[in-house]
């Protein structure tokens, strides 16, 4: 990894690409420049990397294991590829996530869900998401965590949203069955005065 | 929850939109941001110097004074600032610690004035940083030894009237500087163990002749004297013994104690003699005896500091010395066995065995030399003169780099068990603190229930029980929720999860609880059950789809023995009626309850229906129509 320091776009660009105010940049800026106390400190300034990521992640789901789903989160974030999320990626991320509209907001989740970027989501790639979620839940769950827990919610998951029953669900079959469904149409709206 | 992460927790939770398409259920409203103030500089004037910092710099730690809102004491309404009256040096430290997450220790800075400092901000010493932590401990040690020290100087210098007569004496014993009477019964014994000692050896010199026969050791000329004198040494230490016995305050730890062996050791001697009369089989053994008279000279050790502390030593280093024992041990039998074959040639050699070279070999390599023993053949010489060289060597030289050595070693050893004990002390302390994190979430969802069953009663008594948790916190604590929604799981803490595994699986007859419930997992992995679905497609058939079901419980109950987890446990917990209504979301159609005793048909639409009016109106509006697709039974 190249250890230049990174220094972001400017403030004023950075705002016209993203939907959050300059005092909103400013203290998301503050909080990414300096992720506390943390063991992995040894990325240049300016940029995350995996491992810090994963550390941050994890300091959030005490119980479980959730370094598999910060491995994801972090491939979704990391937009071009380079092994490191930059501020820059890091607002694009949260400018969609928390400011973009729903069909932003959609696309960017089947973004997480197709592991290989190739536009469809496989029941392997999502077996491998739904146990990365099920795993931040750690062992001590009430009802007990069974084996076939994530296998179940998969095909739960493909019944709702595989409307062609091919296997694969495309981008505009998961877009469908998300807006026929209230639930999520409304917890996507449940994070909008997060900053 | 660790402070710097505190500014990532927005990202946290933006990115739990990952989970709402693969979510079924509803998820919890976000805790309302309800006076979402501008982020505002503060300036702290600490003694003059001012700092200047972010509020939600210092709120990352809400529960030190500068994070909570103990600091609005020292607000300064003239100036618009917040003055303590503190070092402003430690301040530093302090504040930085809010900015970094790292507290550090100063080396300058006086340890005592340091805690001082640490607790009036409410920041734990047990944060300290790695880089600093043992200097820390080191310095802390020292003072507290210092203290120690303070104290039983102090402590020697009262007068405590309320301590028995036998405490007392034990005091007197053990410090002889308390009371006059101590000192002289200290003085007296030292003098007695002095003159047994010297008695001892002037016995054995020989004393003038008696005519007619050989030099006599005085011993023998003036053996009454000696006799009374030996009595009455061994009359004082017995009394002294018996004494100190008396007063000890552990009587068998003063027994195992090595002084008190000392003790016995010196008088047994003399008993046994008497005991024993002249018979001549014995009276060897006796002599040997009589040797052990000698060990009265280490009675000087409870005279004597140095001694104390000398042989505190030896017993520390006892394994160093050990191993030096050990690699000269195979030194000298390596040299021996070489000597002893070398030797073997020559007539009328010392060396007779491998046993006899071993006094060749110590002598040699000590560079004694006291020539009793010398080799006659050359290559006895040459391996002689072998040994003499390395015995230089093998001796003089590692003996100061040994001594060094371990000296070091010993010290590195310390070292490391103390960060081997550290480590395991912090990583107890971080385990705490995110089983502290879990907890606090366990906790809060409790009173979060406890809230909203009191807002359901419609009791209007006091609002929170539990805590004000900070914005942080309840965001936090939603991001937890949604995730419990997203798998259908909840979080526990081990405990109940335990009791759970082992309730489940020792009982497989739960028909005398009322209201039993349990629910059963294999029915409830998706929210809007869609198996339950399935097997209750007619509401009017009711009973036969819910035997069925019950017998499909029953089934799998047996095949998946341990997974019955009982809801009384942690209900109870709740202290509430035990009336699940009160999840106002959508466990309440999770909870099925399975009898295994049938007989009973299962009473059904009653309680399913009354559920839903009970369940709260509050944030998820689609309860009756989950709820109306399951199918309750209650058990009776």
């Amino acid at each position: 990894m190249a250890t230049v320091r990174h220094r972001p776009e400017a403030l004023e660009l950075l705002e016209a690409q993203s939907k959050f105010t300059k005092k909103e940049l400013q203290i998301l800026y503050r909080g990414f420049k300096n992720p506390g106390s943390l063991e992995f400190q040894e990325c240049p300034s300016g940029v995350v990397n995996e491992e810090t990521f994963k550390e941050i992640y994890s300091q959030f789901f005490p119980q479980g294991d959730s370094t598999t789903y910060a491995h994801f989160l972090f491939n979704a974030f990391d937009t071009d590829h380079n092994g490191a999320v930059s501020f820059e990626d890091f607002i694009k991320g949260l400018s969609i996530l928390l400011r973009g509209t729903v069909q932003e907001k959609l696309n960017w989740a089947f973004n997480l869900y197709d592991i290989n970027k190739d536009g469809y989501i496989t029941k392997e790639e999502m077996l491998d998401i739904m146990k990365a979620i099920y795993d931040m839940m750690g062992k001590c769950t009430y009802p007990v965590l069974k084996e076939d827990a994530p296998r179940q919610h998969v095909e739960t998951f493909f019944q709702k949203m595989d409307k062609n029953k091919d296997g694969v669900v495309t981008i505009d079959e998961f877009i469908e069955s998300c807006q026929k469904d209230e639930n999520i149409m409304r917890s996507m709206q449940l994070f909008e005065n997060v900053i | 929850m660790a402070a710097g992460v505190a500014a990532w927790l927005p990202f946290a939770r933006a990115a739990a939109i990952g989970w709402m398409p693969v979510a079924n259920c509803p998820m919890p409203l976000a805790p309302a941001d309800k006076n979402k103030r501008q982020d505002e500089l503060i300036i702290l004037n600490v003694s003059g110097r001012r700092f200047q910092t972010w509020r939600t710099t210092l709120e990352r730690y809400p529960d030190t004074l500068l994070g909570s809102t103990e600091k609005e004491f020292f607000f300064n309404e003239d100036t618009k600032e917040y003055f303590f009256d503190r070092d402003p040096e430690v301040f530093r430290c302090v504040l930085n610690f809010y900015r970094t997450g790292k507290l550090h220790y100063p080396r300058y800075e006086c340890i005592s004035a340091y805690d001082d400092e640490l607790a009036f901000y409410g920041i734990l010493p047990e944060i300290i940083g790695d880089c600093c932590y043992e200097e820390y401990k080191d310095r802390k040690r020292e003072n507290a030894e210092r203290l120690m020290d303070d104290n039983d100087s102090e402590n020697n210098q009262e007068s405590m009237p309320s301590l028995s007569f036998r405490q007392t004496m034990w005091r007197a014993f053990e410090n002889p500087h308390t009371s006059t009477l101590a000192l002289v019964f200290y003085y007296v014994t030292g003098f007695f163990i002095a003159v047994s000692v010297i008695t001892n050896v002037v016995e054995t010199v020989p004393c003038g002749t008696v005519p007619g026969s050989k030099e006599l050791p005085c011993g023998e000329r003036y053996s009454v004297a000696f006799f009374c004198l030996d009595t009455a040494c061994v009359m004082i230490f017995t009394v002294e013994y018996l004494l100190r016995l008396f007063a000890a305050p552990s009587r068998y730890r003063f027994i195992r104690s090595v002084m008190s062996i000392i003790d016995v050791v010196a008088i047994m001697p003399y008993y046994i003699g008497l005991v024993m009369t002249n018979n001549e089989d014995v009276s060897g053994a006796f002599v040997t005896l009589r040797v052990f008279r000698v060990f009265r000279i280490f009675k000087f050790s409870r005279h004597s500091q140095g001694l104390r502390i000398l042989g505190y030593t030896l017993k520390s280093c006892a394994s160093e010395l050990g191993f030096l024992l050990f690699s000269l041990t195979m030194a000298i039998i390596i040299f021996a066995t070489v000597m002893f074959y070398a030797e073997k040639g020559s007539s009328a050699s010392k060396f007779t065995s491998i046993p006899a070279s071993f006094w060749y070999t110590i002598v040699t390599m000590t560079t004694l030399g006291y020539g009793d023993m010398v080799p006659k053949t050359i290559a006895g010489k040459i391996f002689g003169s072998i040994c003499s060289l390395s015995g230089v060597l093998v001796i003089a030289l590692p003996v100061p780099v040994i001594v060094s050595n371990f000296s070091r070693i010993y010290h590195q050893n310390q070292r490391a068990d103390k960060r081997r004990a550290q480590k395991k002390a912090r990583l107890a302390r971080i385990r705490v603190a995110k089983t502290g994190s879990s907890n606090a979430y366990l906790h809060s969802k409790r009173n979060g229930l406890l809230n909203e069953a009191l807002e359901l009663m419609g009791t209007p008594e006091e609002e929170h029980t539990g805590k004000i948790t900070s914005l942080i916190e309840s965001q936090h604590h939603h991001l937890l929720h949604c995730l419990e929604k997203t798998t259908n799981h909840e979080f526990i803490d081990e405990q109940m999860f335990e009791q759970n595994c082992m309730e489940s699986s020792m009982q497989n007859y739960p028909s005398t609880r009322s209201p039993s419930l349990s629910s059963h997992p294999g029915l409830t992995t998706t929210c809007c059950s869609r198996r339950s679905k399935k097997t209750t497609h007619l509401p009017n058939s009711n009973l036969p789809a819910t035997r069925l079901r019950s017998m499909q419980e029953l089934s799998t109950i047996h095949i998946q023995g341990s997974e019955q987890p009982s809801l009384t446990t942690s209900r109870s917990s709740l202290n509430l009626k035990a009336d699940d209504g009160l999840r106002p979301n959508c466990k309440t159609s999770q909870i099925t309850t399975a009898i295994i005793s049938i007989p009973t048909p299962p009473v059904l639409t009653p309680e399913g229906e009354s559920r839903p009016p009970t369940s709260s109106p509050g944030p998820n509006t689609n309860i009756p129509s989950v709820a109306s697709n399951v199918v309750k039974v209650s058990a009776l």
